[in-house]
């Protein structure tokens, strides 16, 4: 069981502002069905003084979600859009008294929404989110969200941007770039680069022992786990062709887990392997 | 307020005469069964009454019951001894729908250079017997394999697995903790080496568990230390739980047919109740072939923890499969298994009852029910125009 405020409850059990705005003046919308959480929510404005009349909102989504969006637009009511785009996903947060460490992705998503709603207001062109490059592919969560986030609430742990953003919080083959991507946030002047040296050159039969050893003792239990398999078929220089077997041969997923494959070996073998499927 | 339980799957009601028959062992006999002395010797007679009272339940012989402390225990155990037993053998099947007591243990045995398959499941839970006779080969130390799933109550063909295997002499373990006592399970019939249960799930407390071993199994203990347990289980015998569970499986055994004819008319009750007053509501799992007490349903639209805390307004419990209840993001693996769609599983909710539920309990969750789910659609940016054509009536 979550441990909710009070407040929390409130907003879940009574929800202010439900609804769509006819004939809105800004329409944000984030997150999807999928995700198991999306909001949208509609704004009147007053064009003069920019300020917000009426703010409302549709969430599908868990407690805290539904919670974090009635706050949000709570808060929005009354203020200009310049006062809006101040409103922190910490803002949403505070006025519910705190929300759980897992649950604070919620409050992220308000804040997204709002952003969305105040770029649309302004005419700005709708971002498409699935233009960024995206790091979490289970939750869909970008690059360019994660050091958002990372910076805007001093996260410095990977944990902290699954519990933030969901990142990282389902199959887990990102948490290595989350954690590259957080080191690239925090540290000035190293750039982002996945440590990739390999001191010596390896002989040609040494490589190829490390990748069978790789695909044996990490991918192969890994997609195994999941039904599927692989199998090495043969490796060409720097190319390494492998097929896939069992559930893998159907997984609308085979593009994802090919350039996973070639991460690892990348990582651990040489920057210049390339995985091909026969 | 009242509690109103449908959560019996997740863990159940202590019985009262089980309570009572444990609160001597704590107060007055609190001996060492291991002891010479008779203060000790008799708790020790006890236990072997207590050890009766679950053989009998399952048709098993008293020498062929082991107490553990919980079912994860007992299934531990259960694939460590084969493994132990068997030490060339590297392969290992198992479903994709299992407990994780038996599912992370296989995937950490994966990680430690054991293979193993993981069968899939239809879109109704059921088992595909094809792939597992594809997986069969001379390798396998252990075939692990639930007897009924937990989320979905649907029901493995146990028996006839355990045919296939016998005739390869491989090892068959059934993690059988959801459908002992909720369904007459009898191990003389039954093809299986090694079997599961667990008292939370059938009224004694928790914190008790035993794992079956036939006769003639090779056998490693999983926790060494002391002589206890004919040395297959070190530790000081749990003993007033022990008792809990022996008189839990007494009752089991005497009530047995009636509880499912009860529970079974209670859980179609309310089925038919929310399938009718909720639209776009379906039933996760094969309906034929299922617990008597589980119900799993997915109202599209809806987010499943929301739905359980409007329902614990009303003093309801239940659970769900959906990602924001795992503590760990992730919907529920059963349903993903099953393919059910992610919208669905989000907002999946499963019942489960027992002997304990009455019959105005079921009726007061098909009073509010509707209600909820009416209500939740109206925040959600989903399916609204469905819902405007065909209303929730409330």
């Amino acid at each position: 069981m979550w441990n909710y405020t009070e407040k929390v409850k409130d907003h879940f059990l009574h929800p202010r502002n439900v609804g769509e705005i006819e004939n809105p003046d800004a329409v944000g919308i984030i997150g999807n069905i999928v995700c198991g959480d999306a909001l949208k929510i509609t704004l009147k404005v007053d064009k003069k003084t920019h300020k917000i009349i009426d703010a409302k909102f549709q969430t599908f989504g868990c407690a805290s979600a539904i919670a974090s969006s009635s706050v949000l637009t709570e808060l929005l009511k009354g203020k200009t859009i310049e006062e809006a785009q101040e409103i922190s996903n910490q803002d949403i947060a505070d006025y519910l008294g705190g929300l759980p460490e897992e649950k604070m992705h919620c409050s992220v998503m308000g804040r997204e929404a709002l952003e969305e709603a105040i770029k649309n207001y302004k005419g700005e062109i709708q971002p498409i989110e699935l233009q960024e490059k995206i790091v979490c592919k289970c939750f869909n969560v970008s690059e360019e969200k994660i050091r958002k986030v990372a910076q805007e609430n001093h996260l410095t742990t990977v944990e902290e941007i699954t519990n933030f953003t969901k990142a990282g919080g389902a199959c887990g083959s990102c948490l290595g770039e989350i954690e590259a991507i957080l080191k690239d946030v925090w540290s000035i002047k190293e750039p982002i680069k996945i440590e990739t040296s390999s001191p010596k050159k390896l002989t040609n039969l040494q490589k190829i022992a490390l990748i069978q050893d790789i695909l044996e003792r990490e991918i192969r239990p890994r997609l195994q786990a999941d039904g599927g398999d692989i199998e090495l078929i043969d490796i060409e220089g720097n190319k390494v062709i492998v097929g896939f077997r069992a559930m893998c041969v159907s997984c609308p997923m085979g593009g994802i887990t090919l350039k996973s494959i070639e991460d690892k070996l990348r990582e651990v073998v040489g920057e210049e392997i390339m995985v091909v499927e026969e | 307020m009242n509690t109103l339980y449908f959560d019996n799957n997740a863990t159940t009601q202590v019985a009262q005469e089980v309570l009572d028959s444990m609160l001597p062992y704590f107060r007055d006999y609190y001996g060492n069964p291991s002891s010479m002395h008779t203060f000790g010797g008799q708790v020790y007679r006890r236990i072997e009454e207590a050890r009766e009272q679950v053989a009998l339940l399952i048709g098993a012989e008293p020498d062929e019951i082991i107490f553990t402390s919980c079912g994860t225990e007992s299934d531990n155990t259960a694939i460590m001894s084969a493994i132990e037993t068997n030490p060339p053998k590297k392969h290992i099947i198992t479903t994709k729908v299992e407990h994780p007591a038996v599912l992370n243990f296989c995937k950490n045995l994966g990680r430690k250079g054991y293979r193993v398959t993981y069968l899939p499941v239809d879109n109704k839970g059921r088992l595909e017997i094809e792939s597992f006779l594809r997986a069969i080969d001379d390798d396998l130390a252990i075939v692990s394999i639930m007897y009924a799933n937990n989320e979905t109550g649907v029901i493995f063909p146990i028996e006839k697995i355990g045919h296939i295997l016998k005739e390869r002499k491989v090892v068959f373990h059934t993690d059988a903790v959801q459908i002992v006592g909720k369904l007459p399970v009898n191990v003389k019939d039954l093809p299986v080496d090694m079997l599961t249960l667990s008292g939370h799930k059938i009224h004694a407390p928790k914190g008790i568990g035993a794992l079956y071993v036939r006769k003639g199994t090779r056998f490693y203990p999983y926790i060494i230390g002391g002589h206890q347990e004919n040395g297959r289980r070190a530790g000081t015998e749990n003993v007033a739980f022990i008792i809990g569970l022996g008189k839990a499986c007494e009752i089991a055994a005497k009530s047995i047919q009636k509880e499912i004819n009860f529970v079974k008319k209670l859980r179609d009750k309310l089925e038919k109740g929310l399938l009718n007053n909720c639209p776009d509501a379906s039933i996760n799992g094969d309906r034929e072939n299922r617990l008597p007490n589980t119900s799993n349903i997915s109202f599209a639209f809806v987010e499943g923890e929301a739905v359980l805390l409007r329902l614990n307004e009303y003093g309801i419990c239940a659970s769900s499969g959906s990602a924001c209840t795992s503590g760990s993001l992730e919907p529920s693996h059963v349903l993903r298994a099953m393919g059910v769609r992610n919208t669905a599983i989000h907002g999946s909710v499963r019942f489960s009852l027992s002997r304990y539920n009455q019959e105005e309990e079921v009726n007061k969750v098909i009073e509010v029910m509707p209600g909820i789910i009416k209500d939740l659609r109206l925040i959600s940016p989903f399916g609204r125009e469905r819902l405007m054509g065909k209303r929730c009536s409330t």
